[in-house]
């Protein structure tokens, strides 16, 4: 056991709990650094997060935080998705699964810098920070 | 309240896809809900809080499958969780106080850079 294994886990427990993408910190740390195969980098981190994840909640629902109204349906929809992500994983194997993760880390890095820098453009703009809360009616 | 209405339909529906991308890549499920539940009416703390709520049933399903498709075992994961429990509770106190707007801006470089790597692995 090394230190930037407990530093790898940190940081994932950070970001994970503040729902900024803390699993891609232990998967990178996994697959780059240790050799550790795709697959199993995966799991470690699903397994990884369900302490972490049930801390994270507990407190924000001690802080009445959870709106369990939307939080609820969406979780169901998205077990089923779960295991028909999983089915799709088995079939195409570790190595492409790789190659996707990648991309799927550049796209949404990418996106996050450029609605990061639009939102800062557009509050500087009106001199204030004006929160939006639109409800869509999808 | 009644069960099947079209917003809950909408809402199982966004989080199938949320659960596909978390199921098949082991991660991303969050960073994919928190924009989803943001078009949904929530702010941007809101939606990072709602979005952890969101993956850990999701999560808890995908590792058993996990387990019982032996690509990982509870033996490998262990290690993590201590100082990954210690941040999580750090991350709790810190989402309301922290900067978002860097916190993001630098952990999105951080994406495309590890993105890029493993792509050229």
């Amino acid at each position: 056991m090394n230190i930037v294994a407990l530093l790898a886990g940190l940081f994932s427990g950070v970001l994970g709990a503040m729902g900024l993408g803390g699993g891609s910190v232990l998967i990178i740390y996994l697959t780059l650094l240790t050799d550790t195969k795709q697959l199993t980098a995966q799991g470690i981190n699903l397994l990884f997060f369900i302490p972490i994840a049930l801390c994270a909640v507990g407190v924000y629902a001690f802080k009445k935080q959870i709106k369990w109204a939307t939080v609820i349906p969406f979780s169901l929809g998205g077990v089923l998705g779960a295991v028909l992500g999983i089915m799709l994983t088995s079939a195409i194997g570790g190595n492409l699964t790789s190659k996707i993760f990648g991309g799927l880390l550049i796209i949404l890095g990418a996106k996050e810098i450029l609605l990061t820098l639009k939102r800062y453009l557009k509050n500087k703009k009106k001199g204030d920070i004006i929160k939006t809360n639109k409800c869509s009616k999808r | 309240m009644k069960i099947f209405t079209k917003k809950n339909g909408v809402y199982a529906l966004c989080g199938t896809a949320v659960g596909f991308i978390n199921g098949m890549l082991g991660a991303g499920g969050g960073m994919l809900a928190v924009p989803i539940l943001k078009k949904c009416g929530m702010d941007q703390k809101s939606a990072h809080t709602n979005a952890v709520a969101v993956i850990l049933p999701i999560t808890i399903v995908s590792a058993v499958m996990y387990i019982l498709k032996d690509y990982v075992s509870l033996k490998d994961a262990y290690i993590y969780i201590p100082t990954g429990v210690i941040g999580s509770l750090i991350g709790t106190a810190a989402i309301r106080k922290i900067s978002a707007k860097w916190l993001s801006l630098i952990f999105s470089g951080f994406m495309i850079y590890a993105g890029i790597r493993l792509l050229i692995k």
